[in-house]
């Protein structure tokens, strides 16, 4: 199974499309001419396969090989069998950075959707404004260290504008970011707030795949905005909201930028997320061949995870003609 | 990114019948989140205008307090380190052009080989025929499965021994080739170009590697905008693997040394001032690439539902 095959707005989106399509054509059918392209097209293909298999296939494959190794750059790997397997299995702090990590993607993922879900409907629902669109997206042009630095400011104990109204609300200051409790929820907001805008215009692409008479026909019927959404919209973009959820769960399981800049995995391994444990025996403690064998697992909860979710939620299937 | 945010949402379509109160709390809703997206933005600002004793000394001022424009000094590394220090910075140097210069290296080299070669791939995989065609594709696809993670580790191996380490090529070569991304991307475009088209050029005696350049290619070009544009974001933007193969100045990119800019700021009465001034700079080309293409982007990012 892949993502792809359940592309969902596989239709050009108003205006995306070129003025010259004016017969578009899915048809698989190669331009005319007999026989095969065969010389021309492995030319066309030799430098994309290169970097596929080089950096790609190879290191898939050396990523697997090297989690059966000891590993420290300098000498060569030596087999060490399932040792970094069995090691892991018995390291603590594994499995706490595996849970930190569980309880970001819950808490991104979460209020990503939900938030990402109500400003697609608002911008197709209320109005077709591109300016808006194009503010909703601003964060997303930010580097996750910009977005971070940002935030560290606002939410800054002493002198951040975020602690200030706080505190003039008559609440105690909060430590956003040097709290045990608060930290990774922290982490997780300031991603959602840079990349909610995103997922919100993939889902906004999935809306407008939806006919408008469809609400005009229910609206004649009396139905109310809050009816409409959970018996037109909620279905019909069901396979487009599960495709972005697989997407952004496999996204947010890899989080590092945000928590290397604000807290560095502090305080006390509170937010040592999983990649950047993973970072931290690589190019930390030079344990190459354990980094890898994390890495390897990382591999084997995204697939386990994006192969339940597909199954659950029947991404593949739409409900839509 | 004035382009982009100085006008408020006014376009409202003719009121439909009733509701009115449900409208009205959807466009504060609305207003709402414009809201939180956009005030960081002028904090930043605010920020990197004011000096750090400013700062301190009214930390809720909503204007810029004391304005200067020494921040952006520091962090372009005008000032010198005794006159830095005086205002809460670090004394030590940020070479930021060079940053500026390396990132903008980077992401174009990445950019523009990814989407070459890509599309290169998506022309055979699309319009030209081959055996093993759709085995070698869905190899490809089982590709996008593939956590970036994964490959980092064993990629900076290969680029160990390939002695590319702290270099720009290091940084751009796993991504300069193709995303399978990428490819599926400009598939499923060019599949969707009419044949005749192309039987039209083929008459006229044109062969098929000018059919890509002549027709293929100009024909999606907002679809390849569109992917040059989030490409040159996502490069531009990248943090993890940078940081990994670059050690020196020679190859640092602007992410990284922003990273660092924070570090080095002294930990007790960090210069928020400098830091802001640095973000701001780092930000500003991707809000003025988008400020230029923004209108196409957000109206095809349909496209890019399957990333």
């Amino acid at each position: 199974m892949t993502i792809a095959s359940s592309s969902p707005p596989s239709r050009l989106p108003a205006g995306g499309a070129t003025e010259a399509h004016s017969t578009p054509r899915t048809r698989r059918t190669e331009a005319g001419g007999n026989g095969g392209d065969g010389r021309l097209a492995a030319v066309f293909i030799a430098p994309a396969l290169l970097g596929f298999v080089v950096f790609l296939l190879w290191p898939t494959l050396r990523g697997v090989y090297l989690s059966f190794t000891r590993f420290n750059l300098l000498t060569p790997a030596e087999w060490v069998g399932l040792d970094n397997y069995v090691r892991m299995v018995n390291d603590p702090i594994f499995w706490d950075s595996l849970w930190v990590t569980v309880e970001y993607v819950v808490i991104n993922i979460g209020v990503q959707t939900v938030a990402a879900l109500v400003i697609a409907v608002l911008l197709q629902r209320l109005t077709q404004s591109a300016v808006l669109r194009g503010i909703v997206l601003t964060p997303y042009l930010m580097s996750n260290v910009v977005a971070g630095l940002v935030w560290l400011w606002i939410l800054d104990t002493q002198l951040g504008i975020g602690n200030e109204i706080i505190s003039a609300v008559g609440v105690d200051r909060i430590p956003f970011l040097a709290d045990e409790t608060w930290a990774i929820p922290t982490i997780a907001l300031i991603n959602v707030w840079r990349h909610v805008g995103y997922t919100a215009l993939l889902l906004f692409a999935g809306l407008q795949a939806i006919p408008n008479d469809m609400y005009e026909a229910a609206r004649v019927d009396g139905a109310s905005e809050w009816r409409m959404f959970w018996r037109i919209t909620m279905p019909l973009l069901r396979p487009v909201l599960a495709v972005v959820l697989i997407m952004t769960v496999i996204g947010s399981f890899q989080v590092f930028d945000t928590v290397a800049v604000t807290t560095a995995g502090g305080p006390a391994n509170a937010t040592n997320v999983l990649q950047y444990y993973i970072y931290g025996s690589a190019f930390g403690r030079f344990q190459f061949g354990y980094a890898s064998a994390m890495s390897v697992a990382l591999l084997v909860v995204l697939s386990a995870i994006t192969i339940l979710q597909y199954r659950l939620t029947r991404a593949g299937r739409t409900d839509l003609g | 990114m004035t382009a982009v945010t100085t006008t408020t949402p006014t376009r409202v379509r003719p009121a439909r019948r009733g509701f009115p109160f449900g409208r009205a709390v959807a466009w504060t809703v609305m207003g709402l989140i414009v809201l939180i997206t956009l005030l960081p933005f002028y904090w930043i600002l605010r920020t990197a205008l004011s000096t750090n004793a400013g700062l301190s000394a009214d930390p809720t001022n909503p204007l810029p307090v004391d304005l200067t424009t020494s921040g952006f000094e520091r962090a372009l590394g005008l000032q010198s380190a005794e006159e830095a220090i005086a205002q809460g910075g670090a004394g030590g140097g940020l070479d930021f052009w060079r940053y500026l210069l390396n990132s903008v290296l980077v992401s174009t080299l990445i950019t523009g080989c990814q989407i070459f070669f890509s599309a290169m791939a998506a022309y055979a995989f699309s319009r030209l025929r081959w055996r093993g065609r759709d085995a070698v594709f869905g190899l490809f696809l089982a590709g996008m499965m593939v956590p970036a993670i994964f490959t980092l580790l064993p990629n900076f191996v290969l680029i160990k021994q390939l002695h590319l380490v702290d270099t720009l090529l290091g940084i751009a070569l796993p991504t300069m080739f193709m995303t399978p991304f990428a490819v599926f991307f400009l598939r499923q475009f060019f599949m969707n170009i009419p044949k005749e088209v192309e039987e039209a050029a083929l008459l006229d005696g044109a062969g098929k590697v000018k059919i890509f350049f002549r027709v293929v290619l100009p024909m999606a070009s907002t679809p390849i905008v569109t992917l040059g544009v989030l490409t040159y974001i996502t490069s531009w933007n990248d943090y993890f693997w940078p940081l990994m193969v670059s050690y020196s100045d020679s190859s640092r990119v602007l992410t990284v040394a922003l990273a660092i800019f924070r570090a080095q700021t002294p930990a007790t009465g960090v210069d928020w001032s400098g830091l802001m001034a640095a973000t701001l700079i780092a930000a500003l080309p991707m809000l003025v690439l988008f400020a230029c293409f923004a209108r196409r982007i957000v109206s095809s990012i349909g496209f890019t539902g399957i990333k």
